[in-house]
């Protein structure tokens, strides 16, 4: 393990490490972790403030289990087509990466637009952000999610144009997998925001 | 706290899973969380409502932290970064929905 | 070394001015950067401070007006605890962990540099408020729901929410990239359990900060929301409960009075040994204190809400695990004196202020203790008895750990010494000054002065004791003048210092001072604890400043700093509209981009 020079600082390769894990990933880990602080505290005080509201409309009057339910599943999917982005990229097949890629990246979109249809439809129907508690609770805690859906679609699609331009080869694997760390989190959040607010009420 | 090797995913690991194997995560996945929503309709199931939800989203995290997050291949390190901060936030959740009485 | 100098590739490290320092990724560049900026915003939280003193020197006075008074107590305990303190020890994180560990420099330079950028900007758009309408007055923990833009209208309270909000990702940054470094970056033979005590209790400190943080961001966020779009998380008429804010914000805070006093711990861990001469007594026992410490302090924060009525069971709850924290704590000061005792004791100005540290901190703590009992606490909380207690464990403590730290390790990083006489100087009128200053409040807070009061009625027992508080107060402002004045002068005049002027046992001290640009000519072997004290290691460790081969340094770049200043410009179209929010977001994405896609050769 001992090494005289560092290797190119901050190359793709990884360069010798006490544990032999690479830093980027390790960073990545670490930053999930405090992600699950920062979504705990959003869905502590979504479920401390359950049952509170005594005007405005309530959960069971304007949550749609059915299209959330599919929107979940269309998550789900992209969780799928992501992981099997990275095992294209690790085995150096550039077609199958950009496939994945962009599967991932419009089931991502899809999944958003079903958020805006389905935020819009609330809106309709009585629940504002400004409104009871139900209402900022709600859309504070699904709107941090779908903001971090999209800042994922957004580095989905870069990945997407790098590979599209034959910058992304196997050497580059790590990029896609620490891009499929973040949006597989971002599916598990939506697991747990599912259950927690659409399905337990 | 040495590791010799970086456990890259390199085509000569067998315990990687594959497309294959991804698929019938998926598949378990999305009967998963159509039981899910069949508890949620099925008027008898109302009392294990909230247990069997729990569980059933438990096992689909579990399932996409380990496989399709690679946590089950990957160096044990890894997991701990991301599981203490999950029970860590999951007691902040529990604290706090005792202290406000529910 | 002239072989040496050829075989490194760090061109940009050796150039001087203005530009080499906005572009650094030189952790021990911006170490310095952070400790000016830091100890320059630690001067003007003091003179708020002395301010407010003056204001309080005696009863009825009129020198400022009560709200400017707010304003003062406000900014004095945000800036202290979030520009000063937390700053100061990111300075040593920064200058030395790489050093202790056997780094070139720490696992993210850029994400570094970035961390510094955001931190200056944070705590210049905090200070605006001064300017810009007033500055935040509700307290530095902001309790809701004084903070609604009802009761708080006007900026200041924006400002403060979004100067934190931007904090934070400085801190968050500084926490991952110092949780990768330290446990991916050390030398071969550096085991964790070799790890020098500063080094544990920096890792303690990042996982605290990457695990608390979140949690004041999502209070600030509702906070902000409530404020800037009408939103009902702490409005009482809409069935909200403001005590939701004070369980989101000690929920971090807590936590966070630990990141402010475990480096300073650490501090006192490396500097109490080497002027002993002696290792330190129990070393696996003071970390895992300190991992203790970093576990339990989640489970305390209520206690400082024993007086909003969360009845018995929770107050049981919270006074147990506040009384249990206070066991690795003391085991820590038993291991201090343990390694002190038979020592041959120097009485170096580091060394003074650790031992004054281990008296101060011991005060505070055991006020500390009596506050963990509710109903002791009933009559405690929220008067100066608190102020006390603050002041021993966070001057007394973290901020006379850090002078040591200043002491101990200003020869390394500028090569030359420190004067001893003028640090002696330094530390008694310090300590004098502090006591003379805080012991009374002990005193004044249980005959019942409140907190946060602008002033107080003749004849109630408060007057002679405040006075006496001023005087400390002002007493202080020497012996702060004879430290600048010593820092200055032996920048500038200062006695060469060597590589190694105590014969301290890690490896910073086995290059010189101050160190090369690459730190390492090659990376060292690490046989023991304490390598410098151990014969093979020590000579592993002095054979580290040979070069052997071409060493390869991350080039600077202007990205973190762009990026940092468009996040700020982001952050601020909160309060100051599109018009800055539109090219923050610009800025951003271009920045980050850049970052992302910048060659790294």
């Amino acid at each position: 393990m001992s090494s005289a020079s560092l290797a190119h600082a901050g190359a793709r390769e990884a360069h010798a490490t006490t544990t032999g894990l690479n830093s980027r990933k390790m960073l990545f880990w670490a930053f999930l972790g405090s992600e699950c602080m920062f979504f705990g505290s959003l869905i502590s005080t979504y479920l401390v403030y359950r049952g509170r509201d005594s005007s405005g409309p309530h959960p069971h009057e304007v949550l749609n289990i059915p299209f959330t339910s599919v929107s979940a599943f269309v998550l789900l999917m992209s969780s799928l087509t992501m992981v099997l982005a990275l095992a294209a990229v690790q085995r150096g097949n550039l077609r199958g990466t950009r496939i994945w890629l962009a599967a991932t990246a419009l089931l991502g979109m899809m999944f958003i637009a079903g958020q805006c249809y389905e935020f819009t439809e609330f809106f309709y129907e009585g629940l504002k952000l400004q409104g009871n508690l139900f209402g900022c609770t709600f859309f504070v805690l699904t709107g941090f999610h779908g903001t971090h859906v999209t800042v994922g679609v957004i580095w989905l699609w870069t990945l997407f144009a790098m590979a599209m331009r034959n910058r992304l080869p196997q050497e580059r694997a790590l990029d896609v997998e620490i891009a499929g760390l973040y949006w597989h989190f971002v599916d598990v959040v939506w697991i747990a925001i599912f259950t927690l607010i659409y399905l337990i009420q | 706290m040495t590791e010799p090797n970086e456990p890259h995913a390199k085509s000569k690991e067998h315990a990687h899973p594959g497309a294959k194997e991804y698929l019938a995560i998926a598949t378990v996945l999305t009967v998963l969380t159509a039981i899910e929503v069949a508890v949620f309709y099925v008027p008898s199931m109302k009392p294990m409502l909230v247990p069997t939800l729990l569980t059933l989203s438990a096992v689909k995290f579990a399932l996409v932290a380990m496989f399709y997050m690679h946590l089950k291949f990957d160096h044990r390190l890894f997991s701990w970064l991301f599981v203490l901060p999950m029970i860590l936030a999951t007691l902040v959740i529990l604290a706090l929905l005792k202290l406000f009485g529910h | 070394m002239a072989t040496a100098a050829a075989a490194v590739h760090a061109p940009a490290q050796t150039e001087s001015g203005l530009w080499s320092w906005v572009t650094t990724v030189d952790h021990k560049r911006i170490g310095v950067l952070y400790g000016t900026t830091a100890f320059l915003f630690f001067l003007i939280g003091g003179l708020e401070a002395l301010v407010m003193r003056l204001q309080l020197v005696r009863p009825d006075n009129t020198l400022v007006s009560p709200d400017f008074f707010n304003q003062l107590f406000t900014m004095h305990g945000t800036t202290m605890i979030f520009l000063a303190v937390m700053p100061l020890s990111a300075s040593f994180f920064n200058f030395i962990i790489p050093l202790m560990i056997g780094a070139r420099d720490v696992a993210f330079p850029r994400l570094n540099a970035f961390s510094y950028w955001v931190f200056l900007c944070g705590a210049v758009f905090l200070n605006l408020s001064f300017f810009l309408g007033g500055a935040p007055n509700v307290g530095w923990f902001a309790y809701s729901n004084l903070t609604s833009s009802q009761y708080s209208p006007g900026h200041g309270v924006d400002f403060w929410a979004v100067g934190l909000q931007i904090l934070g990702i400085a801190s968050l940054a500084a926490g991952f990239n110092f949780i990768v470094t330290i446990i991916n970056l050390r030398a071969p033979g550096m085991r964790l359990m070799r790890m020098p005590v500063f080094v544990w209790m920096t890792l303690v400190t990042s996982f605290l900060i990457i695990l608390a943080f979140p949690v004041i961001t999502v209070a600030l966020v509702f906070l902000l929301f409530d404020r800037l779009t009408g939103t009902n998380f702490f409005v009482p008429t809409a069935g909200a409960d403001p005590l939701l804010w004070q369980h989101l914000f000690w929920l971090f805070g807590h936590p966070e009075v630990y990141i402010l006093i475990l480096p300073a711990m650490g501090i006192v861990s490396e500097v109490l040994p080497t002027f002993s001469r002696k290792p330190l007594f129990g070393y696996p026992v003071v970390v895992y204190s300190g991992i203790f410490i970093g576990f339990m302090g989640w489970g305390v924060w209520s206690h400082h809400m024993f007086s909003v009525g969360l009845g018995p069971f929770a107050d049981s709850f919270f006074a147990l695990t506040t009384m249990l924290i206070a066991i690795p704590t003391g085991v820590k000061i038993f291991n201090w004196i343990a390694t002190i005792w038979g020592g041959r004791v120097e009485l170096k100005t580091a060394m003074l202020f650790s031992l004054g540290f281990i008296a101060m901190f011991t005060m505070g703590g055991l006020s500390g203790f009596m506050h963990a009992s509710p109903p002791a606490d009933l009559q405690q909380t929220d008067t100066y008895f608190v102020v006390a207690h603050i002041h021993y464990v966070l001057f007394g403590g973290a901020i006379m750990g850090i002078f040591s730290g200043i002491y101990y390790w200003f020869p390394k990083i500028t090569g030359r010494l420190m004067d001893e006489r003028l640090g002696k100087l330094h530390f008694w009128g310090m300590l004098i000054a502090l006591n003379v200053t805080f012991f009374p409040m002990h005193f004044v807070g249980l005959l019942g002065m409140p907190r946060r009061v602008y002033t107080y009625a003749p004849n109630m027992g408060f007057d002679g004791m405040n006075l006496l508080s001023t005087i400390g107060a002002l007493m202080l402002v020497p012996a702060l003048l004879v430290f600048m004045w010593n820092l200055w002068s032996s920048a500038r005049r200062g006695k060469p210092a060597g590589n190694d002027p105590w014969g301290g046992a890690t490896l910073e001290w086995a290059i010189p001072s101050p160190p090369p640009p690459y730190n390492f000519g090659s990376v060292p072997r690490v046989g023991s604890l304490d390598p410098l004290w151990h014969k093979e290691s020590r000579e592993a460790a002095l054979a580290s400043n040979q070069v052997h081969g071409p060493i390869h340094m991350p080039p600077p770049s202007y990205w973190p700093a762009v990026s940092a200043l468009g996040m700020s410009l982001l952050m601020s179209g909160m309060i100051f509209g599109w018009w800055f929010g539109i090219p923050g977001l610009v800025l951003t994405l271009v920045g980050l981009y850049s970052w992302a896609f910048e060659p790294c050769t």
